[in-house]
């Protein structure tokens, strides 16, 4: 990794039509030398149609690309300096591993026993030393998807670009090989562009993450930014499991849900009183242990479902606003034992003012 | 992809590499082809339509001429007539077959299928010359006619149904083997009767199979040439119309005329069959279970019988064929012998037609499966270009449309013409070349364009972002991929050209007489015998080269199954 602050890739003002269609509006990003970034959105986003343009496979149609200082918004994909792996991983059937890793150095001069030797270092790198007699259709989906991985890094590359490369995949490999691309990532420290429409993807491999929504950047920021401090509605509900609240304005640091009066960690920016905003809290913040030593932001609810989830279960809760809204809250096994928690019941929950986002009702949600 | 872009925002204007431009040039390649093959003659010929003998427009006069001539236009009512009935006995039979073939569990379905598809060896003669020999003057079995001549519509009709029986058969095939199995496990548990779910589920499920069986059958017939050449007698049909124009009458005008009217149901037909094929898609979808049939004795019994009596009659008429080719001089002299295979005392062409043939099918095959697969390539992976490539991929589906008898006077008519400067290579093998690989494009290029499309669509970037040019890949991996596909188009390219007398009929010269023209030659001018010889020595050839091409395919599989995904 260099030290130096000028971003590795600038993406400026990109604008892809497919005819009448906008699929990516006015787009703007900065990314780093070595960063692992993760494009994260629901389909048709426009997050693989951004990713394309970066390798120009479909070129934008207004808007820059600059790689490593040059300007490459209109060099074909062979004139840019690019590895890539699909979700289809796109190994070529016929020939072997070998063939396929050293595929792309078969054409640089490179002498038989380099390349021989290079892709011996990079099967082991991904872990399938002496599988390279091998052809694709002999291996499970995980293996071939770490040839194609490899056959993206033989030639040394400055971007990794991963399109959808796990959704593919069983459940389990796709969590073992998150963690191992993620090191490997690490490792090679190349600079990583990876499309996902799987948050957990994203959130447990991104140094950074650009969510993405109809053909615009909604948010970027690291995974517990994120998380944790969602600037828009949209990316509060795509990343997590998010309550949605009404609420009425009662002060600058104050609203009130229901006949509840919760305070907010920070004074609200342009707050009316009596206008209505929406109150965002995470399931998992809901507390409901040690409530009597605390009186601030108290809600009283009933419990109306009980669903087991394994590790924890899920609570919906049944606020007293007139208006049949639901609260969701995770609590664990023991809690749900020590305090008694059952269907039926009236408890008593706290948000800890920390852990509120509120929007103004224009943001819509 | 527009160039729109936000007023006052620069668009991008991509730089093409050197892969785009190679692709490019590939692909303007395959128009000035379909252009210069097929487009420029169908133009050339249209404007002599409305020409006099002396070159002057003369608008839309020689149509009315020809309307008026009853013996002219009464054979657009003959033509339709054996069509229209030819297609429903073909298709009635067909379809048992391919039923019997699908859904019974009858012995030898292989053998069977291989049997029903012989016709499509053996020019369209062939089967007419064994109608001779049974039903003709002095025919083994002219009773069973009781009194009625063989030479006409019923000869006709007969032969047409031998020659487009496997056409139509493979169509009908593919359509009932997609049938998803579940649909009829839901239909059996809902306690419908046999009838009642073939009517609702069978039916629906092979419509646009069945739909498009009539029409590929239809336009077979209407612009076949051979049987109505042969077994015609005077009923006159537009193709031998076109023919007795041209050849015998020396009046090229009213042989436009004609080709005009001929041109006019094959197209609709074929517009009818890409609509059709549009809809199709995806019938079934990857979740389908397949249809298995189930032993029924006496459905199964009544379908191999009905197998048995097809297979039997089409080996007889085959047979026949090859029989009567060996009968020294029927009906007298009834002994065994090889004269009638000395082809080169024979008016029609001799031995030397045979290897023009040969010659010519191999330079077809190869220089047509390299065109049409490379060409359905360029046009399946260019980026962009995409007027262009729209503009050649209807190109490249259009010569379907256009019936041999019309392609190869259409050739005439331009390559002939003093002031082409491609004028030289009339009357060469090159022109016959040309002219079969462009008549038989179609199916080629579809049956390249379906691989191609199985093919994952980002072996392209994989090797631009390796910076491998693309025709290595093309070369290393699409098509060893693609070579079932390849062998498939190369031998019916090949399989086509042994047969096929429609279009080249006009452009054969004395040095490069072709055997199917010599047999319908040497028939015309009474050698019946020394014809079906000739037709047996393109069977015998056309099987070969099918055989071959078997066991090459099966080696092949064995080689590449190590990496070929089921």
């Amino acid at each position: 990794m260099s030290d130096s602050t000028e971003p590795y890739l600038k993406i400026n003002g990109v604008t892809k039509m497919f005819d009448d269609f906008t699929a990516l509006k006015d787009v703007s990003l900065e990314i780093f030398e070595g960063e692992f970034v993760c494009f994260l959105g629901p389909s048709g986003c426009g997050k693989t149609t951004l990713l394309r343009a970066i390798a120009g496979l479909d070129i934008q149609t207004s808007g820059s690309v600059q790689q490593g200082g040059t300007d490459i918004s209109n060099l074909p994909p062979s004139e840019r300096d690019f590895g890539i792996v699909f979700q289809s991983y796109a190994l070529f059937p016929n020939l072997s591993i070998s063939r396929n890793v050293g595929y792309g150095l078969e054409n640089r001069k490179a002498s038989k026993a380099e390349i021989t030797a290079r892709v011996s270092e990079l099967l082991e790198l991904v872990g399938m030393p002496e599988q390279g007699d091998k052809y694709p259709a002999q291996l499970s989906g995980g293996q071939q998807q770490r040839v194609a991985l490899a056959r993206a890094l033989a030639t040394s590359p400055g971007l990794l670009l991963l399109d959808e490369p796990l959704s593919a995949l069983d459940a389990k490999v796709r969590v073992h090989l998150r963690h191992e691309i993620k090191q490997l990532q690490h490792q090679l420290g190349v600079t990583t562009i990876m499309v996902t429409h799987d948050q957990e993807e994203a959130l447990t491999m991104a140094d950074r993450i650009v969510v993405m929504n109809e053909g615009t950047i909604d948010q970027v920021g690291t995974p517990l930014e994120i998380y944790r401090h969602p600037t828009s509605p949209f990316v509060a509900d795509f990343v997590g499991t998010m309550n949605f609240l009404k609420a009425v304005i009662t002060g600058s640091d104050k609203v009130r849900i229901g006949d509840a009066e919760i305070g907010l960690a920070s004074p609200l920016e342009d707050a009316r009183d009596g206008s209505i905003v929406t109150v965002c809290v995470r399931p998992e913040d809901v507390i409901a242990r040690d409530i009597a030593t605390k009186a601030d932001n108290i809600i009283e609810t009933v419990v109306k479902d009980l669903e087991f989830l394994g590790s924890f279960y899920r609570a919906m809760l049944l606020l007293n606003d007139n208006q049949g809204s639901i609260l969701l809250a995770d609590f664990s096994i023991n809690l749900v034992r020590d305090i008694g928690i059952e269907e039926g019941k009236t408890i008593q929950v706290r948000i800890p003012s920390s852990r509120i986002r509120v929007f103004s009702d224009s943001e819509g949600s | 992809m527009s160039d729109l872009a936000l007023p006052g925002i620069r668009a991008i204007k991509p730089t093409l590499s050197r892969d785009d431009k190679i692709m490019r040039g590939f692909i303007v390649m395959v128009g000035v082809w379909m252009v210069v093959a097929v487009l420029l003659p169908l133009y050339f010929m249209l404007s002599k339509s409305a020409e006099d003998h002396d070159g002057n427009f003369i608008g839309l006069a020689n149509f009315q001429e020809y309307f008026s001539t009853p013996a002219l236009f009464y054979s657009i009512e003959n033509s339709f007539f054996i069509a229209i009935i030819s297609t429903l006995i073909t298709i009635t039979l067909a379809f048992q077959f391919a039923y019997a073939l699908t859904r019974s569990t009858i012995p030898g379905k292989g053998a069977f299928k291989t049997i029903a598809l012989i016709p499509i060896l053996a020019p369209s003669l062939l089967p007419a010359i064994s109608f001779v020999y049974f039903f003709g003057q002095q025919g083994v079995i002219k009773e069973l006619l009781f009194g009625n001549e063989i030479y006409g519509p019923i000869g006709i009709i007969m032969g047409e149904v031998f020659y487009t029986f496997p056409h139509a058969l493979m169509i009908l095939i593919t359509a009932l083997s997609t049938a998803d199995g579940r649909l009829y496990e839901a239909a059996l548990s809902l306690r419908a009767s046999r009838t009642k779910i073939f009517f609702t589920v069978t039916l629906p499920g092979i419509k646009y199979g069945l739909i498009s069986a009539v029409f590929v059958v239809f336009t077979l017939v209407i612009t076949d040439f051979g049987i109505p050449k042969v077994i015609g007698g005077q009923f006159n049909v537009l193709a031998t119309d076109i023919y007795k124009q041209v050849i015998g009458q020396q009046n090229f005008e009213m042989g436009a005329v004609v080709s005009v009217v001929l041109l006019i149901p094959a197209i609709l037909a074929f517009i009818v069959d890409r609509i059709v094929q549009r809809k199709q898609v995806a019938l079934l979808t990857a979740r389908a279970v397949p249809y298995e049939a189930k032993p029924a004795r006496g459905f199964d019994f009544f379908m191999l019988a009905y197998c048995a009596l097809i297979g039997f009659l089409i080996l007889a008429i085959l047979g026949m064929a090859i029989y009567a080719s060996f009968i020294t001089f029927w009906p007298y002299n009834m002994t065994f012998s090889l004269t009638n295979y000395n082809f080169d005392v024979m008016d029609g062409g001799g031995w030397n037609s045979f290897s023009n043939s040969i010659t010519m099918a191999a330079y077809t095959a190869v220089i047509g499966t390299t065109i049409i697969f490379t060409g359905a390539y360029m046009v399946e992976k260019a980026k962009g270009f995409g007027a262009v490539r729209g503009t050649i991929q209807f190109l490249c589906i259009l010569p379907m449309a256009v019936p041999g008898m019309v392609l190869g006077l259409a050739y005439i008519f331009f390559f002939n013409h003093p002031d082409n400067p491609l004028n030289f290579i009339y009357g060469t093998m090159a022109i016959l070349v040309i002219c079969t690989i462009s008549h038989f494009y179609t199916v080629s290029h579809l049956t390249a364009m379906t691989a191609l499309k199985q093919m994952d669509p980002e072996f392209e970037a994989v090797s631009a972002s390796l910076k491998v040019p693309f025709y290595k890949t093309f070369i290393q991996v699409t098509v060893p991929v693609c070579l079932p596909a390849i062998l498939d188009i190369s031998i019916y390219l090949f399989v086509n050209a042994m047969t096929t007398v429609s279009a080249v009929i006009f452009l054969y010269s004395t040095e490069t007489n072709l055997a199917s023209v010599a047999a319908l030659n040497m028939d015309d001018a009474g050698d019946v015998a020394p014809a079906a010889a000739m037709c047996v020595m393109i069977v015998f050839v056309s099987a070969t080269v099918r055989i071959f091409h078997a066991l090459f395919t099966r080696g092949m599989a064995k080689r590449s199954q190590l990496w070929r995904q089921r």
